[in-house]
């Protein structure tokens, strides 16, 4: 499959019916999912309609997760063999995660303030979401200072798999130092085991935040190869 | 001489005839002497937030050293030269990495005393804090190493090399500082050395395969 693809002409005749199709999937799942969650979901008898948050705001947070991890793998691939679509991909991913990541802080803040009292809690894992989301801008923002196209995909390479073995290792930072401080008055969700009622509203947006991750993403990429078509015709017709 | 030693000594008389630590020193002091200006002379809240206010005053004067430490490497044709040399760019790297640390990691470590003391911090804590520096500036060092290489072609590139570090500098301030404010000593200092030497082991690595691609 990737070897089928990694011909940028495959890739672009592939992705031309891909990305539309994704597209069209995740708004399936959305108008399946949202009502589901919104309306046909039970309420949960500690946090009441707030629950419903959680519909948009986990999935968010596994795929900025899961678009950083694609990322890297993305990134490993245009260090290695030096292949021009796995630093497009890898580039093209960045603004979905970082988007996913945003979603996933100011929904978790909206859901904290009537649940946990507090707008922002500086709980293990939002904390380390926040270092996800500041990795994801450090990265966009090198991909954008250097001019020269292949130095800074490999440059942004290095740093996304520097990014990839400081992550865990904030993660686990993270939750030593919030078990040290956690303040005793905040009230965990997710203590349970979560309902199956509640798992399949949640699994159907998780669906349709991953199909739409890969439309945004390959949608990204065509921009970015057609990006570059541009500029090699406009230099040819600068020499001729 | 070896290719380390040569570079360790190059590195140190540049540091040391551009004015050494003075400047890091004074900028550490300087934001330092800032806190209880905006916090106020409270003694007692001024004991519980000197050592962290300590060690992130560290981490911002290392931050600010970083930006020209390739650049002018890269300007000057020296990266050039210490690609041509047959010793591994690694080496060269780690040794910019440590002479970087004993010109400025170290006074820093020893300016943490006083500026703790000035903080409020007990004196029995005093030992914690400077232990906790001089392992955490090497730390610093270590993965600034890598930011301050992948911008080492960005006209004023500060900014940006401050935006990739910052969460790099996540888990040793994390550990930094816990040790710093006595909680959990033994636990906190031995993951803060462990911050420290993966810092040392692979920042030289990731610096030098950025570097490689900065000369190209």
């Amino acid at each position: 499959m990737f070897a089928f693809l990694a011909n940028p002409a495959r890739f672009m005749a592939f992705s031309a019916w891909a990305a539309p199709v994704l597209f069209a999937g995740a708004l399936v799942l959305f108008a399946a999912g949202i009502p589901w969650a919104l309306f046909y979901s039970p309420a949960d008898y500690q946090m009441g309609e707030t629950v419903r948050i959680m519909y948009a705001h986990v999935p968010a947070a596994w795929w900025s997760m899961g678009a950083y991890a694609f990322m890297t793998g993305a990134s490993f691939v245009g260090l290695v063999w030096r292949h021009v679509l796995a630093d497009v991909a890898a580039r093209a991913a960045a603004p979905v995660g970082a988007v996913f990541a945003a979603i996933c802080l100011i929904t978790g803040s909206l859901w904290g303030a009537p649940t946990w009292g507090t707008l922002w809690e500086w709980d293990g894992r939002m904390t380390s979401m926040l270092v996800l989301f500041i990795t994801y801008l450090g990265y966009i923002a090198l991909w954008s200072a250097i001019e020269d196209e292949e130095k800074a995909a490999r440059l942004a390479a290095i740093l996304c798999l520097v990014g990839a073995v400081n992550l865990p290792i904030v993660k686990f930072s993270v939750d030593w130092w919030s078990t040290l401080h956690q303040p005793a008055s905040i009230m965990r969700s997710g203590g349970s085991a979560i309902s199956g009622e509640m798992l399949g509203p949640l699994l159907t947006m998780g669906g349709a935040y991953l199909l739409l991750f890969g439309a945004l993403t390959l949608m990204n990429m065509r921009a970015a190869i057609f990006r570059r078509r541009v500029e090699a015709a406009e230099l040819r017709k600068a020499q001729a | 001489m070896s290719a380390f030693a040569a570079t360790f000594w190059r590195e140190l008389q540049l540091m040391w005839s551009g004015g050494g630590a003075l400047a890091p020193i004074g900028y550490f002091l300087g934001a330092t002497m800032l806190v209880p200006l905006a916090m106020g002379p409270d003694r007692a809240l001024l004991e519980a937030a000197g050592p962290p206010l300590v060690w992130i005053a560290a981490a911002l004067s290392i931050l600010a050293t970083l930006e020209r430490l390739f650049q002018a490497d890269l300007e000057d044709g020296s990266l050039d030269q210490m690609l041509l040399s047959p010793a591994p760019l690694e080496l060269i790297t780690l040794a910019k990495g440590a002479a970087l640390w004993v010109a400025i990691g170290l006074p820093l470590t020893l300016a943490g005393a006083p500026a703790a003391i000035a903080l409020q911090a007990p004196v029995d804590r005093l030992p914690f804090i400077v232990i906790s520096l001089a392992l955490g500036t090497a730390a610093f060092v270590g993965v600034g190493l890598v930011g301050a290489a992948l911008t080492a072609s960005v006209k004023r590139g500060g900014v940006l090399l401050t935006l990739i570090v910052l969460p790099l500098f996540a888990p040793p301030i994390i550990f930094g500082a816990a040790v710093a404010s006595g909680e959990d000593v033994t636990a906190a200092l031995s993951i803060l050395a462990g911050c420290a030497l993966g810092a040392a082991a692979l920042g030289p690595i990731a610096a030098a395969a950025a570097l490689r691609l900065q000369s190209e």
